[in-house]
């Protein structure tokens, strides 16, 4: 399917979650297109870089739900922070393992899982409808019963993936993009590429077929579907537009210059407007 | 190189922060930022062979040499650091002197004036896990009363929450630009313990934003010849250091 379908599929107020972790391997041509729809009101769920800062900035977030949002070789995304420094997006603010805690319980289909993480910090003090338990057991434990993170949908971006759903990371690092897309009721799979189910394996080892089919609703292939983002092997983070990018956050003007110069049209046209911001730099 | 026979202020925190490393053993370092990398690096060098360090992505690499020696992606290390083999070395925004960290924001949390990081895995960090912080700068700004956001858990709010807050809680030493402080004060609190060659502690006391703790103040060991030349030569040949602590 395409990634305007998949984005059709969406409606406004859902709880979306998004793959990746910081300005890696984020499903931005999917971010690309809910940037062309009216979909808007969002609870955004993330491991947050430039998919939060992008979404933020054209005002379809109501709500972020994140440990952190940082565009990793620039420690804060400027977008993230204009939004939220003029009061524009809810936060709701955990600790990194308390997201991933609340993550998998709801792939779980458990109300909650303990953990030690927030205990005495401002995330407890911050979301007054975070409890604790008392362990049953006889250690006098008191933990942070986390609470499961339903996601409507979860939009993540591997190297390949077939045309089933089966979807294959070929980089180092998976992130969290299985439990995403187990603690959603749908899920999309954008990829570089889609191949035959049996060319997986000739790219890469068994571990490396992160999602499974049965989790899968649509695969879109979007070549440098994860651009600005980095998404190895198939290519590094494209730091000068990266920061490009983040020049932008510096008011509505450059805001604007970057909407005209970048996302007025298709996916097509953006990897045209990137390929000659290159260009030009050259 | 500077004062002190040529031994730079950054080669003093260096070594500093190579120091909160002793006794960790055989366990995941995760130092975030510049100067605590190279503090870690030089405590593997040198006291602490068996520290494991990532490549900053997914490779623990065994040496400098950069040989891969195993695989512990971001969603590992926060299984990993429940199990406590793990001890941190993070920045901090805001510091009090229970040793309470700011990392998410300054300001109301509906309306910040200046949105941070986020809370990051400091609340998990400090809960079960040794923890130390490196402040570049050490500034009122930071050193502050009352901290905006609690990201990393202090020992007053460790102990009011309670025996599963505190039963791996270990917040230990801060290194700063201009000393070492640790919270061996009275309750807990923040305590100067060195202050670094050509530093004075009435200096220290201007920049700090709240009393500090003092009884018997030293002065911060410079590195031996060997660490120096580990520093110099191997781990920092390009000299990063000193972008961060300039002479």
């Amino acid at each position: 399917m395409s990634a305007d379908e998949v984005v059709a599929s969406l409606r406004d107020g859902m709880t979306v979650g998004i793959g990746g972790w910081g300005s890696r391997r984020k499903p931005m041509a999917l971010v690309r297109a809910i940037l062309r729809s009216s979909v808007t009101d969002l609870t955004v769920v993330s491991y947050g870089g430039p998919d939060v800062g992008l979404l933020c900035a054209a005002g379809r977030v109501r709500r972020a739900v994140f440990g952190f949002v940082s565009l990793d070789s620039i420690p804060l995304d400027p977008h993230f922070r204009a939004a939220r420094q003029r009061g524009a997006v809810e936060a709701t603010e955990y600790d990194e393992g308390m997201l991933l805690a609340g993550l998998r319980a709801a792939a779980a289909r458990l109300p909650f899982l303990p953990t030690r993480a927030g205990l005495g910090s401002d995330v407890l003090r911050l979301n007054p409808a975070l409890r604790t338990v008392a362990s049953p057991y006889a250690d006098g434990e008191e933990l942070v019963a986390m609470p499961a993170i339903e996601l409507d949908v979860a939009l993540v971006h591997l190297n390949r993936a077939d045309r089933h759903g089966n979807a294959q990371y070929l980089g180092p690092d998976p992130y969290l993009d299985d439990v995403l897309c187990a603690a959603a009721r749908r899920s999309y799979v954008s990829c570089e590429r889609i191949v035959p189910t049996d060319e997986l394996l000739r790219g890469g080892p068994p571990q490396s077929l992160l999602v499974s089919r049965m989790h899968v609703a649509g695969v879109v292939e979007a070549p440098r579907g994860a651009h600005f983002t980095s998404c190895v092997p198939d290519y590094g983070r494209d730091e000068p537009f990266q920061r490009r990018y983040a020049a932008s956050g510096a008011d509505p003007v450059a805001w604007q210059a970057f909407l005209d110069e970048f996302l007025a049209g298709d996916e097509r046209s953006y990897l045209a407007a990137v390929d000659a911001f290159h260009g030009a730099a050259a | 190189m500077g004062q002190d026979g040529g031994v730079s202020r950054a080669e003093v925190c260096v070594a500093a922060c190579a120091d909160t490393w002793r006794g960790a053993g055989e366990v995941l370092a995760s130092p975030i930022g510049a100067l605590p990398m190279l503090g870690a690096r030089l405590a593997r060098l040198t006291v602490e062979p068996d520290l494991l360090l990532t490549d900053g992505e997914a490779m623990l690499l065994a040496a400098e040499d950069g040989v891969v020696e195993g695989w512990l992606p971001y969603g590992k290390v926060l299984d990993l650091l429940a199990g406590g083999r793990r001890r941190v070395m993070m920045g901090a925004s805001q510091l009090d002197r229970h040793g309470n960290q700011n990392i998410a924001r300054i300001g109301p949390a509906t309306r910040p004036t200046a949105q941070l990081i986020g809370f990051r895995g400091a609340p998990g960090n400090t809960v079960n896990h040794t923890t130390n912080y490196w402040v570049p700068r050490h500034s009122r700004r930071v050193f502050v009363e009352r901290v905006d956001a609690v990201s990393g858990v202090g020992h007053d709010r460790a102990a009011a929450a309670g025996p599963s807050a505190l039963r791996f809680h270990d917040v230990r030493v801060v290194v700063t630009n201009l000393a070492v402080l640790d919270f061996a004060g009275p309750g807990g609190s923040m305590r100067l313990r060195s202050v670094h060659p050509g530093v004075t502690r009435e200096e220290v006391l201007a920049h700090t934003g709240f009393p500090l703790a003092i009884d018997e103040v030293t002065s911060t060991r410079l590195p031996t010849d060997d660490e120096l030349t580990l520093i110099r030569s191997v781990i920092d040949p390009r000299g990063l250091r000193d972008r961060e602590v300039p002479a």
